[in-house]
C-alpha cells in the first residue's frame, strides 16, 4: 500500500484544474510553479519533483482527497454528507480551506466522545481517530468508520470501511455476534423484535441486537442504514440543507382519500394524545418535526434523535382513522362499583399495556395490579355472566 | 443514472406481504441494469412519500406492483409520490391499457416515468401460465386441464375484474388449456363454485394477487372447499366434488414477476439490456429446481 496512487491522481487532476482545495489542503500552480498548503505547512514555487515530495509529506491530506473524490464522489448527495458526518469531516463546505480546521485548533475530545462536542475535525485528527475506528450513533445503530488496514495492499491508501452494529453490542466481542456483509440482510434483522413480533415501524426502538455488519463500503453503509431506518439519511440531509419539507398533521390528514378520508375530523386535542401515544421516543426514534399545523404545536415531546420525522407515517394515519371513529362517539356518565384499590388497579392495567410491560410482570407478583391473577380476579368479581363490566349509564 | 422504484402495498400486520416485492427487486438488482433499485410501500417503509428522495439517479421508473388499474394506481400512488401534473387521462386506458407517462415530482428534481401496474401487462399472462406449470410440476400443463384465474373483484372498481378477464381471454386464445375461466371472490361468477364451471377433472386455480395473505391463504382455500379450516392446510391437488384442484397461491410470488416489472420499465424507456433473458433464465431454473423436489403433475394421478 502506498500513497502513490493518490499522489498520481492528484497530479493528474492538476493537469486540468488550476487549483485543488479540499479539507484544508490547497494545491495550485501558476507561473512560479506549484504551491502546496495545509493548515500546518506551505510550500511555494515548487517544480514537479518538489511537488511530489511535498505531497508525500502531507500524505494524509492527499489520500483523504482521493478517498472523498474518487471512492465516494457524489458531491451534494445525502450519501456523501452522511459519510462525512460519520468521521466528523466538515459537511457543508467540504471543498474550502476552513480556518477552523487548523491543526492547532483546540480540541481535546476523544474520538468516541462525539456527543460532547460535534465540531468537525482536521484531517490529521480524523486520521488518528480513524486508525482505531470513529464511532457515531444513529438511532439504535452504532457506526464505526475506520481506515483500511495498512497491510491490505488491495486497497488504496486512505480508503475507509464501515462497521455497523446495535448500540447495545458496542462492547460485545465480534465473535459473539452474527456477522453480515450484504446490506439486504438488514431487512430480515429488522423485521421482528426480540419477542418475534413483526415490527411494522422500522424506527421503533425495538431493533434486536446480536449482529454486526463489517467492512462495508460507504455506499453499502448508507444502503444498509436505508434498510434499517428508511429515508432517515435523506431527510437528515434535507434538514441540514434547510429544505426539509415538513407536512403537518392537517396537511397529511386533508390529503387522505378512501377509508382515511375522515381523519381530518380528529379533534385538535386528540391529535395531541395521538402524538403522545405514538410518536415519543419510547415508541419511535424519529424526531417529530410535524405539528398540528404551522404555528400550532403539539404538546408531546418530539425527541432528540439526529433524524427528523417530516410527516405522520402510515401507522399514525391508520391509527388516526380508528381514533376518529372512536372520538365521534358521545361521552356518557356511567356508575359502577369499585373499591379504591380496584380503581387504582384499572390504572395499573392501562399503564402496563401502554408501557408494553405485561410480559415482565412475574407470574406470582400479586402485588402488581396488572398481574394476570389480579386481572382475572377483578374480572371474576366485576364482570357479569355475559363478560361485561357491570356499569350503569346515568341518565342526565 | 437510472433508478427503478417498485411501489407495493405492504402491510402493518403481515410481515410476509412485502416478501415478493423484495424478491423481485433483488432479482432486478442482480441483473445490474439499474444503478439503483428501491422498494416503496403504502403501509411499510420507505413510504411512497419518501422513496424517491433516497435515490441519486435523475431518471426514475416507478412501477406499481399492483394487479389492476384503479384507486392505488390512479389516486394514491400519484398523490403520494407528488406527481402533481398527473391525470388518469394521461394513461388513456380502458382499464388494462396503461403503459407509462413522464412526469415531475414536486419534491425532487428528477424525471419520473410513471408506469402502469404489473398486473395488466401482457407479460403477466406468461406468469400465470408459468404459475400453473410450477404448481403442478408439469412444464406442458394444459391438455385435459381447466385453468381458473381468480381475482378479488369488486363492484367499486370494474378494472379489477377487467384485468382478470383480460388474462383469462389471452390464455384461452392460446388453446393450451381445455377450459379457462375467470372467477372472483366478491362477485359472480364466484370462486366458491369453482367445480360448477369446469368439466375437466383437473383444475388449476391461480389467484391473481401480488402477495400471499388473508385472501389467498385463508378465504379462497376455504371458499373452494380445499379445507375446512385454513390452519389445517390443504392438499395440492385437493379432491373437491370429483375434481382435483391444483391451487397455486398468489401468482405474484412467481419468480417471473420480476420480468414483468422490467417490461414495464422498458416500455417507459428504461435501458434494460439483456436483463429480461437473465431473469427468465433464473425464473426457469427456480421452477425446474422446485419441480425436482415436488411430485409430478396431473398425469401422475391418473
Amino acid at each position: 500500500m502506498t500513497v502513490a496512487t493518490a499522489r498520481d491522481a492528484l497530479q493528474t487532476a492538476l493537469e486540468t484544474e488550476d487549483a485543488i482545495a479540499f479539507d484544508g489542503l490547497c494545491v495550485s500552480h501558476d507561473a512560479d510553479g506549484y504551491s502546496v498548503e495545509t493548515p500546518d505547512n506551505d510550500w511555494h514555487g515548487l517544480d514537479e519533483d518538489e511537488l511530489g515530495d511535498a505531497l508525500e509529506t502531507v500524505s494524509e491530506y492527499i489520500t483523504n482527497w482521493r478517498y472523498w473524490n474518487h471512492s465516494v464522489g457524489g458531491e451534494g448527495t445525502a450519501r456523501r454528507a452522511f459519510l462525512r458526518w460519520c468521521e466528523r469531516a466538515p459537511i457543508d463546505a467540504d471543498g474550502a480551506v476552513d480556518s477552523n480546521l487548523r491543526d492547532d485548533h483546540a480540541h481535546d475530545d476523544h474520538a468516541h466522545d462525539d456527543h460532547a462536542h460535534d465540531d468537525p475535525l482536521p484531517v490529521p485528527h480524523r486520521y488518528e481517530a480513524l486508525q482505531d475506528g470513529h464511532d457515531r450513533e444513529w438511532g439504535q445503530l452504532c457506526i464505526t468508520a475506520r481506515l483500511v488496514d495498512h497491510e491490505d495492499a488491495d486497497e488504496p491508501a486512505g480508503e475507509r470501511v464501515y462497521d455497523l452494529w446495535h448500540v447495545d453490542d458496542a462492547d460485545t466481542d465480534l465473535a459473539h455476534l452474527d456477522v453480515y456483509d450484504d446490506p439486504r440482510d438488514a431487512r430480515e434483522i429488522s423485521t421482528f423484535d426480540s419477542d418475534d413480533r413483526y415490527r411494522p415501524l422500522n424506527t421503533a426502538p425495538t431493533l434486536v441486537s446480536g449482529w454486526a455488519f463489517t467492512g462495508l463500503s460507504g455506499g453499502e453503509l448508507v444502503e444498509t442504514i436505508d434498510y434499517f431506518y428508511p429515508a432517515t439519511v435523506a431527510n437528515w440531509h434535507r434538514e441540514r440543507q434547510g429544505n426539509l419539507d415538513v407536512d403537518h398533521w392537517m396537511d397529511t390528514a386533508e390529503r387522505q382519500t378512501g377509508i382515511y378520508d375522515i381523519i381530518d375530523e380528529l379533534p385538535r386535542e386528540a391529535v395531541d394524545w395521538m402524538a403522545e401515544a405514538c410518536c415519543v421516543d419510547s415508541q419511535c426514534l424519529r424526531r417529530r418535526e410535524w405539528q398540528y399545523e404551522e404555528g400550532d404545536e403539539l404538546d408531546a415531546d418530539g425527541g432528540e434523535e439526529a433524524f427528523p420525522c417530516r410527516e405522520p407515517c402510515s401507522l399514525v394515519v391508520a391509527a388516526a382513522r380508528k381514533w376518529t371513529v372512536l372520538e365521534s362517539e358521545e361521552e356518557r356518565t356511567y356508575e359502577l362499583e369499585l373499591t379504591t384499590s380496584e380503581l387504582n388497579q384499572l390504572e395499573d392495567l392501562i399503564d402496563a399495556v401502554a408501557d408494553g410491560r405485561t410480559d415482565e410482570i412475574r407470574e406470582a407478583d400479586v402485588y402488581d395490579g396488572a398481574n394476570r391473577y389480579r386481572a382475572r380476579y377483578l374480572r371474576a368479581k366485576r364482570f357479569d355472566d355475559e363478560g361485561n363490566l357491570v356499569a350503569h349509564q346515568v341518565e342526565e | 443514472m437510472q433508478a427503478l422504484v417498485i411501489a407495493a402495498h405492504g402491510s402493518h400486520l403481515n410481515p410476509d406481504a412485502s416478501d415478493p416485492t423484495y424478491a423481485h427487486a433483488d432479482a432486478v438488482r442482480e441483473t445490474g441494469v439499474f444503478d439503483e433499485v428501491r422498494e416503496a410501500f403504502w403501509k411499510e417503509e420507505p413510504s411512497f412519500r419518501e422513496a424517491i428522495r433516497t435515490v441519486e439517479s435523475d431518471e426514475v421508473f416507478v412501477v406499481p406492483l399492483f394487479i389492476s388499474e384503479g384507486y392505488f394506481t390512479e389516486q394514491v400512488i400519484p398523490r403520494e409520490f407528488r406527481l402533481d401534473d398527473w391525470d388518469p387521462e394521461m394513461w388513456d386506458s380502458d382499464g388494462t391499457d396503461a403503459s407509462h407517462t413522464t412526469l415531475e415530482a414536486t419534491d425532487v428534481e428528477k424525471t419520473i416515468n410513471y408506469c402502469g401496474p404489473t398486473g395488466t401487462h401482457d407479460a403477466m399472462t406468461d406468469v400465470i401460465v408459468q404459475r400453473a406449470e410450477s404448481a403442478t410440476g408439469d412444464p406442458d400443463i394444459g391438455e385435459g386441464v381447466g385453468l381458473s384465474v381468480v381475482g378479488h373483484g369488486t363492484e367499486r372498481n370494474e378494472n379489477s375484474a377487467k384485468a382478470i378477464e383480460y388474462h383469462a381471454d389471452r390464455i384461452r386464445q392460446r388453446d393450451r388449456f381445455d377450459e379457462v375461466k375467470a372467477l372472483y371472490m366478491d362477485e359472480e361468477p364466484e370462486v366458491d363454485d369453482v367445480t360448477d364451471y369446469f368439466e375437466s377433472e383437473d383444475i388449476v386455480v391461480v389467484p391473481l394477487f401480488i402477495a400471499d395473505g388473508y385472501h389467498t391463504q385463508e378465504d379462497i382455500p376455504e371458499d373452494m372447499g380445499l379445507t375446512e379450516d385454513y390452519r389445517l392446510g390443504w392438499d395440492v391437488p385437493a379432491e373437491v366434488d370429483g375434481h382435483r384442484i391444483w391451487y397455486t397461491g398468489a401468482v405474484g410470488t412467481e419468480e417471473l414477476m420480476a420480468e414483468v416489472i422490467l417490461e414495464r420499465a422498458a416500455d417507459a424507456g428504461a435501458d434494460v439490456g439483456d436483463a429480461r433473458e437473465t431473469i427468465q433464465n433464473a425464473a426457469d431454473a427456480a421452477v425446474a429446481d422446485r419441480n425436482d423436489k415436488t411430485t409430478a403433475g396431473p398425469e401422475a394421478g391418473d
